[in-house]
């Protein structure tokens, strides 16, 4: 099969354009023996099925990151090269292209963003840069479709150029890009349009600040409505129209009694099937990932999503980075800390763009304590929710202060550098909605396929080990800290054992304790900084390797415990 | 701000909004790579286009790219103002 790949530097619209080439079987995958992702989709070509692959985006070709390494160790491997240069940066773009070919595999030039060299008063000679590249040079807009037609049709007319141009050192291949631009491109008077304005305000050293309060209040708002709109409107009438019903009837045929009924159902509370309290396989084992879980998961990938194609997190980073470098990163790690937002993994994989092991180190471990995943804020939000918002914001508050001081810490102690940033900052664009819902349906559908077999095999074990008495017997021995320190009843050692499995099937036990709202503040801060989900540990220990590891879980226990006991003073 | 030889800055020295040319990266090897595959180098007429509070890091346009770069870089950045542009005093 023919291999075809996306080439190109970061933010140039490589990922619409390759939502338009393969349309809709997209596969995410890693490159083996990395964490550093790439996407995989199919093309029809004629008769042939073309395999598409989107190459993490690299400036260069000397990579100075693990994506750009795996960018280059994947050139190796295709057939033709589409190399994405962005129309209205011309300039920087053909520095790549002119490395490009120096290597041995044909190439076609998709001139993406055209739309927008009009705007800017850019013209570009499409037939002369042609000519002087030596190889197929077509005009396209990934965002609309436009062109993409066309560069199908000549991407059999890719090729290597007949005299390739070798050069031994980058100035002068930046002398002949140099060349190129003044033959083909002219420039003329343009209008500033208004979201330029606003891409100014937005790095204003006061504006900024204030427009990052105004988004970040705009995205939790618009997280919460979405996932309150999608559980109340969608999720629970589909479960209590539909599911109950057939539990109900389930449940007379089992009879309350029977170990099954245990198993499937769970406990009856006043004669009836409640989803947050029964525990059993079919009715909480059911509801926690689908119906409370995931409209959190869509509602928060569909703001992320958004946020990370109109392009505002470079600029967060900016503006975050001189109180993360007190913490002892800079502020680009802004980006997996959000992502740990929606799930430690993809959180602590991306913890790859930063530059040195001692950053790597403190941001892996401040994801895991002190940024609980989406499943387990929606349980949250749900389960102490109902005492009130107050204690909601409890539990935040507890993780970000112990998030700020396991960090001052780590700056002082942790051996290394801590480099600075240096980020491409790209122009605001307005959202590529097909690009957003195809990121959407990745995320969630991978939530679906990863979470709901391990809740449902977690309560399952839940149920046997309660059966067994297992849990009585950890219990006695945890009591000390838990009753002593944390003032939390003894049975809460189900839900920190869970957790190691699954942090919202854990919230789901302290849900059907009867837990004071006291005891949910503390109980739900501890399961939160607490170990890591058992996912989350297999990528730390990927990531950081053993020993690291242990000193993250050494620092863990220690703040927990310390956390913990401080909430049951104070509260 | 001392008066350098030349009308040259660092980066970090430039005032917002003042465009000049980058004449010198006194960074080792990785960052002038780095600031080479943005595009950043001798010879390219860079703008600072703002700084952030307490010493955060600068950004500045080359063409149409748009750059952020940590206060210690931006003070190893050295450009030569344009001299028919107000000058930094």
């Amino acid at each position: 099969m023919t291999r075809i790949l996306l080439v190109g530097n970061p933010n140039v619209g490589k990922s619409a354009l390759f939502s338009r080439l393969t349309g809709t079987h997209i596969i995410a995958s890693n490159y083996p023996g990395t964490t550093v992702g790439f996407t995989k989709g199919y093309l029809k070509l004629g008769e042939e099925r073309a395999e598409v692959i989107d190459v993490p985006g690299s400036y260069t070709l000397e990579p100075s990151s693990k994506a750009e390494e795996v960018a280059v160790e994947m050139l190796k491997e295709g057939d033709v090269v589409i190399n994405v240069v962005d129309a209205t940066n011309l300039e920087r773009n053909l520095n790549l292209t002119l490395q490009l070919l120096e290597r041995q595999t044909p190439i076609i030039l998709a001139l993406n963003m055209w739309d927008d060299t009009r705007h800017r008063g850019i013209n570009i000679d499409v037939a002369k840069l042609e000519k002087i590249l030596g190889v197929p040079v077509v005009p396209t807009v990934g965002v609309t479709g436009q062109g993409i037609r066309e560069l199908v049709r000549r991407l059999p007319e890719a090729k290597l150029p007949e005299n390739v141009r070798t050069y031994s050192n980058s100035d002068e291949r930046w002398a002949r890009v140099g060349d190129i631009v003044s033959q083909v491109q002219s420039l003329s008077h343009r209008h500033h349009r208004w979201y330029e304005n606003l891409a100014d305000a937005s790095s204003h050293r006061i504006g900024g600040i204030v427009i990052a309060l105004l988004v970040l209040f705009v995205t939790f708002w618009f997280v919460r409505f979405v996932g309150e709109g999608v559980i109340n409107y969608v999720a629970d009438p589909l479960f209590e129209g539909l599911w109950t019903p057939l539990l109900v009837k389930l449940s007379l045929a089992l009879g309350p009694e029977s170990f099954w009924h245990s198993v499937l159902i769970g406990k009856l509370i006043g004669g009836e099937i409640v989803y947050s309290q029964s525990f059993g396989l079919l009715s909480t084992g059911l509801y926690i990932p689908l119906g409370a879980v995931l409209p959190y998961i869509i509602s928060f990938y569909l703001a992320l999503g958004i946020m990370e194609d109109v392009g505002y997190l470079p600029r967060l980073a900016v503006l975050m980075d001189t109180i993360m470098h007190r913490l002892g990163l800079h502020g680009y790690a802004v980006i997996p800390t959000i992502l740990g937002f929606g799930c430690n993994v993809p959180g602590i994989m991306a913890t790859r763009i930063l530059e040195s092991r001692k950053q790597r180190f403190i941001a892996a471990t401040l994801i895991s304590i002190g940024v609980p995943c989406a499943a387990l804020q929606a349980m949250i939000i749900g389960v102490v929710g109902r005492q009130g918002i107050g204690y909601v914001a409890m539990v935040y508050g507890s993780l970000f202060i112990s998030w700020i001081i396991i960090g001052l810490i780590l700056n002082r102690t942790v051996e290394g550098f801590n480099p600075e940033l240096l980020v491409e900052i790209p122009p605001y664009r307005l959202p590529p909605w097909r690009v957003i819902g195809e990121k959407l349906w990745l995320r969630v559908s991978g939530f679906i396929r990863e979470a709901l077999p391990i809740v449902l095999g977690t309560v399952l074990v839940v149920n046997i080990l309660y059966t067994l008495g297992v849990f009585n017997a950890i219990a006695d021995i945890a009591a000390p800290i838990l009753t002593g320190l944390w003032g939390l009843p003894k049975e809460t050692i189900a839900a920190l054992v869970v957790g190691f499995l699954r942090k919202d099937a854990a919230m789901g036990i302290l849900a059907s304790l009867g837990l004071t709202a006291k005891q949910l503040v503390i109980s739900s801060t501890v399961l939160a900084m607490f170990f890591p989900c058992v996912a989350t540990f297999v990528i730390m220990a990927r990531e950081l390797g053993v020993r690291d590891l242990f000193k993250a879980i050494g620092i863990m226990l220690a703040a927990v415990l310390i956390m913990g006991s401080l909430q049951n003073l104070v509260l | 701000m001392t008066m350098h030889q030349n009308d040259q800055f660092t980066l970090a020295e430039m005032k917002t909004g003042q465009t000049g040319t980058v004449v010198r990266v006194l960074g080792g090897h990785g960052l002038i790579r780095r600031l080479d595959g943005l595009g950043i180098r001798p010879g390219k007429k860079v703008t600072k286009l703002s700084s952030t509070l307490f010493r955060g890091p600068v950004i500045l346009r080359a063409d149409n790219t748009q750059v952020a770069v940590g206060f210690g870089m931006a003070r190893k950045i050295i450009v030569e103002l344009d001299k028919h542009l107000p000058r930094a005093s």
